[in-house]
């Protein structure tokens, strides 16, 4: 039997882990930075100003509180549950990934850094950190995988009209994971100025667990949102993973609702049958990357190895360590979608609600689609829709056969 | 185990430690070049497809090992036949944290004590945790080596001191292993504040490639480490990266062995 703690709301422990994993696993020349970042981050945390200066970004800036939407035809066509969505793609620069940012940046700033870096799969992170480097005048340098500097198109040309460098990286399979690892090298090699704006709840302490506060406005919001329109909470949340920053935010503030149940959706690619996929928790095992301990994608020998997705913001090896915590606790539950559920999802969206959505929380609607049918139509789903698709229409009319 | 490596930087002088790359290139044929040139202390690196601190150089080397179907069983291996053919030469093996913990730290330390090799180097594994691989080591005679950084401050310093053995590497510029060098004057202030916390020696690198840089670094440490400038020989020469690898290592252990102490 399993020990179910008090709370599932408790963690890390003050060491950065979250049961087995987490932790700090960087090199010694990041160490006291990691720890300098982490005293800040406690005093910021404790700072009334702080948290001020942040939901006044977020309402003004950003635009939150992000609707929350009841999804009728959508619903309608699935035959069962209510589906809701907390439009987190309304957000400026159309993802959830510009919350965590502004937190970041308001670090950064309080820390006397002077130079941004950020690493981008889609590009939606890479956008959100160029958006508020512009914002507050800081020059920033943002590593891209070559191979998402061409998928992602749009988004790269974003972030140069925003004044951002981007760097296309050509190493390993020259996507998030070896733009990450660029990051880190930067990172290392400029400590004394630089400030690193990780995209996702991963990566050393206290990343994943900073990361998670700044997204949890998503949760927070969709909480009260829905106590007022309906007077109880949702039976089930569902959010896709990549790295799991927009599923965190979203069930983090639910965790200690026992009667809320979660699915966190990650990308089964091809199929989680070969090795063509990017599902870490469902496909992968336990280890050690990018300074933390959670589940990868590796072979026996601890070597990494590279996943797919359609999705360039979900083909990541690695998972932010709370969602390592909360698989092996058994508080959510993870399945993955593939890429050709997912693209049928993302047209389902399109034609019932009018909404075009980022080709991640694609996987999140293919899976409430299996969902909601097998539940009472007095139950609820919640999705996040973290992201919009306008940067994905290259690569689904590619996928559709369609030349534009 | 570990007085292999205790025994290296005993001998009245200051110590030649060279790296490269397993399985990049023949690497028995390399690393006897190295002991023939002179090497006091082997440094093997496992690789790695994330290698986060290595620059070009290493990185392209860890690529074209992996390529080639690198195994950790071969690494092991090739440390095991250097154990045979050279009873006396310290052997560390440096890495990061992955490949080293995939079966447990018991299993890979256990390795460790199979193939003679002395001491560990992990790069991503710091004194905070420890408890992945640290406790393993030691209780088999490895020696868990260190790095302290210009950043490790003296706060710090005993965190970082505190369960490591072999030797101290200090990694002389905030960075990535290649080109950059660092001044020779931060070298000298930073091994005298390391030395004042600690009797172990202390091995200055990062950015050594010439024997003018490592002659001068010998003159204010207890070593010198070498990696990046012998890995471009394997990668430019191939099966004749031996009498390079020789030919540069005799020349920096010269300029290593004969330096005086300021």
């Amino acid at each position: 039997m399993r020990d179910i703690p008090n709370s599932f709301r408790a963690q890390p422990d003050e060491n950065g882990h979250f049961g087995a994993y987490g932790g700090r696993y960087v090199a010694e020349t990041l160490m006291p930075l990691v720890l300098d970042l982490e005293r800040e981050y406690r005093a910021a945390q404790a700072d009334p100003a702080f948290r001020e200066q942040f939901d006044d970004l977020l309402e003004h800036y950003v635009g939150r509180p992000s609707p929350l939407y009841f999804a009728e035809r959508l619903t309608e066509a699935l035959g069962g549950a209510q589906v809701w969505f907390k439009r987190d793609e309304l957000n400026h620069t159309g993802a959830h990934k510009i919350n965590n940012c502004i937190g970041q940046i308001l670090l950064a700033i309080r820390m006397g850094k002077t130079r941004i870096i950020a690493e981008t799969g889609a590009g939606q992170h890479g956008v959100a950190t160029a958006t508020v480097c512009a914002r507050f005048g800081l020059p920033c340098t943002i590593y891209m995988g070559a191979t998402d500097v061409v998928r992602q198109q749009p988004n790269v040309f974003r972030m140069k009209l925003l004044g951002a460098e981007v760097v296309p990286v050509t190493s390993g399979a020259a996507t998030l994971k070896d733009a990450m690892n660029e990051g880190m090298r930067d990172w290392v090699a400029n400590v004394h100025d630089t400030f690193y704006i990780i995209g996702t709840a991963a990566g050393p302490h206290p990343y994943p667990e900073m990361v998670r506060d700044f997204q949890s406005i998503i949760g927070q919001e969709a909480r009260e949102q829905m106590q007022a329109r309906v007077g109880r909470l949702p039976d089930l949340l569902v959010a896709c993973i990549g790295g799991g920053s927009n599923a965190l935010g979203l069930f983090h503030p639910f965790l200690d609702d026992p009667d809320v149940k979660m699915l966190g959706v990650e990308a089964a690619g091809h199929g989680l049958d070969g090795s063509e996929h990017a599902a870490s928790l469902l496909g992968g095992s336990p280890g050690v990357l990018h300074g933390n301990r959670t589940y990868l994608l590796q072979d026996e020998d601890g070597q990494i190895t590279e996943g797919h997705s359609i999705s360039a913001g979900l083909d990541y090896p690695g998972i932010g360590p709370e969602h390592a915590w909360l698989k092996d606790s058994g508080r959510v539950e993870y399945t993955a979608v593939t890429d050709d559920e997912a693209l049928e999802a993302f047209q389902l969206l399109c034609r019932t609600e009018g909404i075009i959505p980022a080709l991640e929380p694609s996987h999140a609607i293919a899976a409430v689609q299996k969902r909601a049918k097998d539940m009472p139509t007095d139950s609820i789903i919640l999705a996040n829709l973290c992201g919009r698709g306008d940067k994905d229409i290259f690569t689904v009319a590619e996928k559709l056969g369609v030349e534009i | 185990m570990s007085e292999r490596l205790a025994s290296a930087f005993a001998k009245g002088r200051p110590a030649l430690v060279c790296f490269l790359t397993a399985g990049d290139g023949d690497t028995a044929a390399n690393l006897d070049a190295l002991v023939a040139g002179g090497a006091d202390v082997i440094e093997l690196g496992m690789p790695f497809t994330d290698p986060m601190a290595d620059g070009g150089t290493i990185q392209n080397a860890n690529i074209r090992s992996l390529a080639k179907g690198t195994r950790t069983a071969d690494i092991m291996g090739m440390a095991a036949q250097f154990r045979a053919r050279h009873s006396d030469v310290p052997l560390v093996l440096m890495g990061y944290a992955n490949p080293m913990v995939r079966r447990g730290p018991e299993w890979f330390a256990g390795q460790c004590v199979k193939a003679g090799v002395d001491g560990v180097i992990c790069v991503d594994i710091p004194p905070e945790e420890d408890d992945a691989l640290g406790p393993a080591l030691r209780s088999r005679g490895v020696a868990p080596i260190r790095l302290a950084t210009p950043t490790t401050d003296g706060r710090r310093l005993p965190r970082v001191l505190e369960g490591s053995g072999g030797f101290l590497y200090y990694v002389s510029v905030a960075g990535i292993t290649g080109k950059q060098q660092a001044a020779q004057a931060s070298i000298k202030d930073a091994v005298a504040r390391l030395k004042a916390a600690t009797d172990l020696p202390v091995a200055v690198g990062f950015g050594v490639r010439t024997p003018e840089q490592a002659g001068a670094i010998a003159r204010v440490a207890d070593g010198v480490v070498v990696g990046s400038a012998l890995v471009e020989l394997v990668a430019e020469h191939g099966e004749d990266a031996p009498e390079h690898l020789r030919a540069l290592t005799a020349s920096l252990a010269q300029a290593v062995h004969a330096a005086r102490k300021d």
